[in-house]
């Protein structure tokens, strides 16, 4: 291995025959199922390819191939990085975000067997070597592409955590929450102030919280619930709380949580027919005066 | 006699780690046998006083305990933390007593939810909470 090692031909491959094969590859790839759903622009590919080739010619001149952590790889793999965050971002798959390197050896290898025409052993050597280099290349495309993937897994969470708190408008001034999952610090958090902003903004005179959803009831999230019933109070409106199921109401008692001064309701619909009434009777009273 | 068919522990370290423990008790409690109140009611004490170990003892963790005994079942939760300890339990007890921000009523809550509660806690030693909770009408 390390004696053909350094009369390797595939640094003189990779930048004589760059346009080539750079011709080749990106015709391979674009012939690929996964570019037919038309992820990314056909432009965008070629461009990529070419930068990749360049920075494989650039670090190949400069040192062995057989480890990418050595510093001569630095730039093709922060290159590689940054198309993997692309392609992650695009909605590619990791085998086809590490395929952009593998797909590269059926070209390369093509090239070789010309040039190599009259030396079988030293063409199963290049081989060996360029399959073990790009496969290193390709691991790491995948290895950024998971890192990423949980990058932005975490950021839909965050993001979702806002989306999944609707608060729906029943009526002109009725506010339904309808709390689902756990309630936990952070989103309990961004629940709530959501449901006193939306108060405000409506100038709701009734909000309905329904706990349906929320499969444990603690002394934790029945403090966020007093202080937003508080709070919404502060600003003008009450709050009905329903959906309490009687195995949460049993341990809401054991727990000795005060409700006495929260309405409570069995169902949502039961909060809503409450909520009419009384809102119902302001409508009347403000008709007739 | 009474014997321990399964036994695991889990880390308390987070607010995340509060949550998976609650859903393995209601797994556990489900398991044994456990009427949804039942369950609700030791998954609700287990969300208190896992809490208190994140919130109060620094982080700890949770031994879980599925006990059998005749053709009883139950399951008992152990709580440990390494934290500052508990310096007068009875006042920790009192329902409304908290050095938090909390309502106070977790460990009285989660006495009140079970059939068996015990602490152990000294200042600077950190604090042992034990609760076991038998299938309904075995033992009140
Ligand atoms: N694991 C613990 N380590 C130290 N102190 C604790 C622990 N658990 C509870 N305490 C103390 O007991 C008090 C009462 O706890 P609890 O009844 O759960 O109410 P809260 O959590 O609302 O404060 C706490 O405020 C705290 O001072
Ligand atoms: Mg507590």
């Amino acid at each position: 291995m390390m004696s053909t090692l350094g009369k390797t031909r595939f640094p003189d491959i990779v930048n004589r025959c760059q346009p080539q094969l750079l011709a080749d590859w990106v015709q391979n790839q674009l012939s690929a199922a996964s570019f037919n759903n038309g992820l990314m622009r056909e432009s965008e590919l070629r461009e990529q390819s070419r930068q990749f080739l360049h920075a494989l010619g650039e670090a190949v001149e400069h040192g062995d191939l057989t480890d990418i952590e050595e510093s001569h790889w630095d730039e093709t793999r922060e290159f590689l990085a940054a198309v993997s965050r692309s392609r992650a971002l695009q909605g590619f798959t990791p085998n086809q975000t590490a395929m952009f390197v593998f797909s590269l050896k059926q070209p390369l290898f093509q090239l070789l067997r010309q040039e190599l025409e009259k030396q079988p052993e030293a063409l199963i050597d290049e081989i060996l070597s360029i399959t073990r280099l790009l496969d290193q290349l390709g691991l790491h495309t995948t290895e950024i592409y998971q890192k990423n993937r949980e990058e932005i897994i975490y950021q839909q969470q965050q993001e979702l955590m806002e989306l999944s708190t609707p608060v729906v408008q029943l009526w002109q001034n009725i506010l339904a929450l309808p709390l689902i999952g756990t309630l936990d610090s952070a989103r309990t958090q961004v629940v709530m102030e959501t449901l006193l902003q939306k108060i405000v903004d409506t100038n709701a005179a009734i909000a309905i919280i329904d706990i349906t959803g929320v499969p444990t009831v603690d002394t934790l999230v029945a403090q966020h619930l007093l202080k937003t019933v508080a709070a919404a109070r502060l600003m003008g409106a009450d709050c009905i709380i329903s959906g309490i199921r009687p195995q949460i109401a049993l341990t809401i008692v054991h727990l000795g949580v005060d409700l006495t001064d929260v309405i409570t309701k069995a169902t949502l619909a039961d909060a809503f027919a409450i909520a009419l009434q009384r809102t119902g009777a302001s409508v009347a009273a403000a008709e007739r005066a | 006699m009474m014997t321990v068919s399964r036994r695991e522990t889990r880390a308390l370290r987070s607010s995340d780690d509060v949550v998976r423990v609650r859903q393995a008790v209601r797994q556990w409690a489900m398991a044994q046998g456990f009427s949804l109140v039942d369950q609700t009611k030791m998954v609700t004490a287990a969300s208190e006083l896992a809490r208190n170990t994140v919130d109060y003892g620094g982080g700890g963790n949770v031994l879980l305990e599925a006990l059998n005994e005749g053709s009883r079942r139950g399951l008992k939760l152990t709580f440990s933390d390494q934290g500052p300890g508990i310096a007068d339990i009875e006042l920790a007890l009192r329902d409304g007593y908290t050095s938090g921000s909390g309502l106070g009523l977790g460990l009285g809550g989660a006495r009140r939810l079970t059939n068996e509660f015990a602490i152990d806690s000294t200042p600077g030693g950190g604090t042992r909470v034990t609760i076991t909770r038998w299938q309904c009408g075995d033992r009140r």
